[in-house]
């Protein structure tokens, strides 16, 4: 029986479709604790990042981040109704269980937005919220951009704002994660009393002696449409849509 | 190491360099260039992929039916790959997000399927072996190099560490925002081969 017979070739493919997934399943079985891990530890940093507790170029190894990780607390919002729901377990949220978005609602540009949310909450000694972490993505020029935006307890000033996912052009757009941009951000008044947002990327620089330059961030030079995109995002995630009801919850609860 | 082996290891590091001199694997020497980081990560990949298939296809040859050469080929290379990728993923989880999708795209580099194909088939392991690191290392140099010349040019680092500090970071230095794109990989790799051509006389082709 020559190599070429179609047994032979029946044979010889079953036997190699085996032993490869064989390997094939023995790496994914094996590794797959590892990887587990590495995701969440990503998303840990992430969070840690945007709430301030760690350096943004920062990346201080996996006991460092669970210990610091531990003292952030998770809460679960139900963006429709802008409630904390106390009872759920932030570890099973479903990311399918969502609401779509159509016309002047969409205004991130993302299509449908999750009912559910995790929250992170940094406390301070007196119990009270010192910085509150809200996960935001939203269209940008090229891609969808991934983030947090942190706001600091008095629920007017932004803390922090990160990207750790996207695609926008290196250089330009792509420059949204650069810390010394994000940077610029921090201590900007994002919302109004009325808890509306308020903030804006502007074109150019921000010039100091403008009444309202707390409200404003400078722009990216040649990346006017990505920073569009951010303050889309905000906008919406901030906005009616997003959490403000859940933000206006809190205050009315605070005051 | 006797001379036949020595020329299959040496013979695609330079003479017949995969990229610069067989023009293949192109792609992804253009989309994982923009750093060193990614670009060395993704030498050894490459280089551990090609060298391993290179040996599975050799390991087979004599039983491998003539009808499905090409599909047991590319079942082995899928194999190598997937377990490259879940490695990178589990101990390198940075570097596994920046290249992406491109790991998972080694299947369809050419030098990979080039090698099996031209080579593996006939040889035995040893020399399969060989050809297989000799190729990925030719790739690599070249990727290395691109890598340097627009991680230093395109953002001013260079392994992540400032060299030229840019005007975003409050230095003086003016990034090349063409080399951070595609095209300035096509110019990079466009010089060297012209560079190589005018060394090595022979390496022109007369047509």
């Amino acid at each position: 029986m020559g190599k070429d017979s179609i047994v032979k070739t029946f044979a010889v493919a079953a036997g190699l479709c085996i032993i490869c997934s064989i390997i094939v399943s023995a790496a994914a079985t094996t590794l797959k604790a590892r990887q587990q891990e590495n995701k969440e530890l990503d998303k840990q940093l992430n969070v840690l990042r945007a709430a301030g507790l760690v350096e943004v170029r920062e990346n201080p190894g996996s006991a460092k981040i669970k210990e610091l990780f531990a003292k952030v607390d998770q809460v679960v919002v139900d963006i429709n109704t802008g409630k904390t729901e106390e009872k759920a377990d932030p570890a099973k949220i479903n990311a399918k269980d969502a609401s779509a978005l159509t016309g002047t609602d969409d205004l991130a540009g993302i299509k449908s937005r999750p009912n559910k949310a995790v929250v992170y909450i940094v406390k301070g000694a007196d119990k009270k919220p010192e910085t509150i972490v809200l996960p935001i993505f939203g269209r940008g020029l090229w891609s969808t951009m991934y983030g947090f935006l942190a706001l600091k307890g008095d629920l007017k000033t932004v803390a922090n704002l990160t990207f750790y996912d996207h695609g926008e052009t290196p250089g330009l757009g792509g420059e949204i994660s650069n810390p010394s941009w994000t940077g610029k951000w921090s201590g900007k008044t994002a919302l109004a009393d009325s808890v509306d947002p308020v903030i804006r990327i502007i074109k150019g620089n921000v010039d100091p002696s403008d009444p309202n330059a707390a409200q404003k961030v400078d722009g990216i030079s040649g990346a006017t449409l990505t920073g569009n995109g951010v303050n889309h995002t905000i906008d919406f995630w901030l906005g009616k849509n997003g959490f403000g009801p859940w933000l206006k919850n809190l205050k009315n609860k605070e005051s | 190491m006797d001379s036949n082996l020595k020329k299959i290891f040496f013979d695609p590091i330079i003479r017949n360099n995969p990229v610069l001199v067989q023009v293949l694997g192109i792609c992804s020497a253009l989309a994982v260039t923009t750093k060193l980081q990614t670009a060395f990560t993704m030498c050894l990949a490459v280089t551990f992929v090609t060298a391993f298939s290179n040996i599975g296809v050799s390991l087979v040859r004599k039983i491998i039916p003539g009808s499905i050469r090409m599909i047991v080929e590319m079942v082995i290379i899928a194999t190598m790959v997937i377990v490259v990728d879940q490695l990178i993923k589990a101990f390198s989880y940075n570097i596994s997000k920046e290249l992406s999708v491109f790991v998972g795209l080694i299947i369809t580099n050419c030098i990979i399927m080039g090698r099996t194909e031209a080579f593996a088939i006939k040889n035995n392991p040893v020399e399969s072996a060989l050809d297989g690191f000799g190729n990925g290392i030719g790739y690599s140099l070249l990727l290395l190099a691109v890598a340097f010349v627009r991680e230093l040019f395109g953002f001013g680092t260079l392994f992540g560490i400032t060299i030229l500090k840019t005007v975003n970071e409050g230095g003086w230095y003016v990034p090349n925002g063409l080399l951070v794109l595609s095209p300035g990989a096509f110019f990079i790799i466009g010089f060297i081969i012209w560079g190589l051509k005018t060394w090595k006389k022979e390496l022109i082709s007369e047509d």
